[in-house]
C-alpha cells in the first residue's frame, strides 16, 4: 500500500528552513499551492530563493511572499503583473533571473531527470546568452542552459492518493509535474485526498514515491 | 475601424487552414476575435492547452477553474482540444511545431530582428514565452502600431535589448504590410488611408518598393 503520506501543515512547515530553495508552480494563479504559501508566510521564513514562472500579483501568492520580504533572489520568466516586485528588482533588493519560459522549464526538467544541462535556440544573440556557453553541434551553434533544483517544492495537485500519487487537472498541472521532480522535499497540497488505488496506474503522473508530505488543499482562492 | 483593429484584422487574413497560432498579449491578442470562418486554425496558449475558442465568464456553465490561459483568463476549449503541462507546451513551441506566432513589438528592423522584452531603465519586467516564440514558429508576425509617441518602430537597427535575431517574417501596422526577406524590408500592401509618402516619412529603416503594392484593407478579415 505504501506509507501514509498525509501530514499536518506544521510537519510541512518543518522540512522548510531559512535560507532555502524553493519551486513553486502556478500560472497566474491558476495551479499555485496557496495554502503552502500562506503556511510558508505565516510560519516567517525569510531568505528564500524562489523558483517559479512569475512574480504572483501585488501580494497575491508569489506576491505575498515579496511583500512580506521573504524573498532574496527569484529565478522566474516574467514580473510586469506585479508592480511592486518591479519596484523592488528596480532598486536591487529583489534580485531577479530572468529565463525564457521553455528554458526554465528544461533546466527544471533536467535538475530532475539527472541532467547536466540542455541546448536550446532560444536567447541567442540576445542578454540571455551573456556569461553562457555556446556549443557547436554539427556546424550549428546551441546555448548550454544549465539544470535547476531545489530543496523544496510546493505543489498543488488535484488529487492525491495517501501514498502520494498525484494527479494533475488541464492547465492546473503547468509547472507542477516537473517541480515535482526536481526538489529534495516535495510538500503537496490536493484538493481531494483519495484512497490508494482510486488513482488508476495510467492517470498517475507523479508516483507516490517521490511525494514527502500530502496536506488538503485549504483555500478558496479567486485567482486574478 | 480604429487602428488595431485593423491591425489584428490583416493579422487575421495571414493565417491558413489547419495552423496551429500562439497570439501573444496586446494587439496579437485580438486577432481571436477576427479568426477567417471558412478555415480551421488552432489556438495554442504556452501554459498548456492546445484549441482555446474564447474567454468565459464566472457565471458561464462552462467556466472552469483549471482552465486558464496565458493571461489567466478562464477559457474554454474547441471539440478536439487538448491540455498539457508546461514541458509539452514548448515543445509544441521550441520544437517547431508552432506554424504561427503573433507578436508585439518595441522595434524592429530591416534584418527581422525584434524587440519587445525591455526597455533598460523604464520597463524590465522578463521575457516570459517570448523568446521561446520567436525561435520557435514558423512563421512570425509582428503587430504593432507603426509608431510609438511619434517615434517610428520599424528601425534601421535595433537599439533595445533583442528578443530575437533575424526572426521576423511580417510587420503588420495601421498603415502597411511588410515582409521580410534576406533582401530587406518589402512593402508589400498600403493601408487606403494612408500614402507611401507617410509611411516613408514614418519608417526609419529602408523600404524596398515593389512595382505592385496592394491594399492592406482588401486583406482584412471583415467578419
Amino acid at each position: 500500500m505504501g506509507k501514509n503520506k498525509v501530514i499536518s501543515v506544521e510537519t510541512a512547515m518543518s522540512y522548510i528552513q531559512d535560507g532555502c530553495s524553493v519551486m513553486i508552480p502556478g500560472f497566474v494563479g491558476t495551479g499555485a499551492p496557496d495554502t503552502l504559501m500562506r503556511a510558508m508566510i505565516r510560519s516567517g521564513k525569510r531568505h528564500l530563493e524562489v523558483i517559479s514562472n512569475n512574480a504572483g500579483t501585488e501580494r497575491v501568492g508569489i506576491g505575498e511572499l515579496i511583500h512580506e520580504g521573504m524573498v532574496d533572489l527569484i529565478h522566474c520568466c516574467h514580473i510586469g503583473r506585479n508592480p511592486e516586485a518591479v519596484k523592488l528588482a528596480v532598486e536591487g533588493s529583489l534580485k531577479v533571473d530572468f529565463n525564457p519560459m521553455g528554458t526554465l522549464a528544461e533546466r527544471i526538467r533536467c535538475g530532475g531527470a539527472g541532467l547536466g544541462g540542455v541546448l536550446v535556440k532560444t536567447g541567442l544573440g540576445t542578454m540571455v546568452e551573456e556569461g553562457k556557453q555556446i556549443i557547436e553541434v554539427n556546424g550549428e551553434s546551441w546555448l548550454l542552459e544549465t539544470p535547476l533544483h531545489a530543496d523544496i517544492a510546493l505543489i498543488h495537485a488535484w488529487k492525491a492518493d495517501r501514498f502520494g500519487n498525484l494527479q494533475f487537472r488541464h492547465t492546473a498541472n503547468n509547472f507542477n509535474e516537473v517541480m515535482a521532480t526536481a526538489a529534495d522535499i516535495v510538500l503537496v497540497e490536493a484538493e481531494v485526498i483519495v484512497s490508494v488505488g482510486d488513482i488508476v496506474p495510467d492517470d498517475v503522473v507523479i508516483p507516490g514515491f517521490m511525494v514527502t508530505g500530502v496536506i488538503q488543499r485549504d483555500v478558496d482562492f479567486m485567482h486574478l | 475601424m480604429d487602428s488595431r483593429e485593423r491591425i489584428a484584422r490583416r493579422c487575421a487574413g495571414l493565417l491558413n487552414d489547419g495552423e496551429v497560432i500562439n497570439l501573444g498579449i496586446g494587439i496579437p491578442s485580438l486577432v481571436a476575435k477576427y479568426l477567417p470562418k471558412d478555415i480551421d486554425v488552432w489556438l495554442q496558449v504556452e501554459n498548456g492547452a492546445i484549441g482555446t475558442a474564447g474567454v468565459v465568464e464566472k457565471n458561464d456553465p462552462l467556466w472552469d477553474k483549471d482552465l486558464t490561459d496565458a493571461s489567466g483568463n478562464h477559457i474554454r476549449l474547441k471539440t478536439g482540444g487538448a491540455t498539457m503541462d508546461i514541458t509539452d507546451a514548448f515543445v509544441v513551441i521550441r520544437g517547431n511545431h508552432l506554424d504561427v506566432t503573433v507578436l508585439g513589438a518595441f522595434q524592429v528592423d530591416e534584418k527581422g530582428n525584434l524587440c519587445n522584452w525591455a526597455v533598460p531603465g523604464q520597463i524590465i519586467v522578463g521575457m516570459g514565452g517570448a523568446m521561446d516564440l520567436a525561435i520557435g514558429a514558423k512563421k512570425v508576425i509582428v503587430a504593432a502600431e507603426h509608431c510609438i509617441n511619434g517615434i517610428p518602430k520599424i528601425k534601421k537597427k535595433c537599439d533595445l535589448p533583442l528578443t530575437g535575431e533575424g526572426i521576423v517574417d511580417y510587420i503588420v501596422t495601421e498603415l502597411c504590410m511588410i515582409e521580410v526577406t534576406p533582401d530587406g524590408l518589402v512593402l508589400r500592401e498600403l493601408s487606403s488611408e494612408t500614402t507611401l509618402e507617410e509611411v516613408l516619412e514614418k519608417t526609419e529603416a529602408n523600404l524596398i518598393i515593389p512595382e505592385q503594392i496592394g491594399i492592406l484593407e482588401d486583406n482584412c478579415i471583415m467578419s
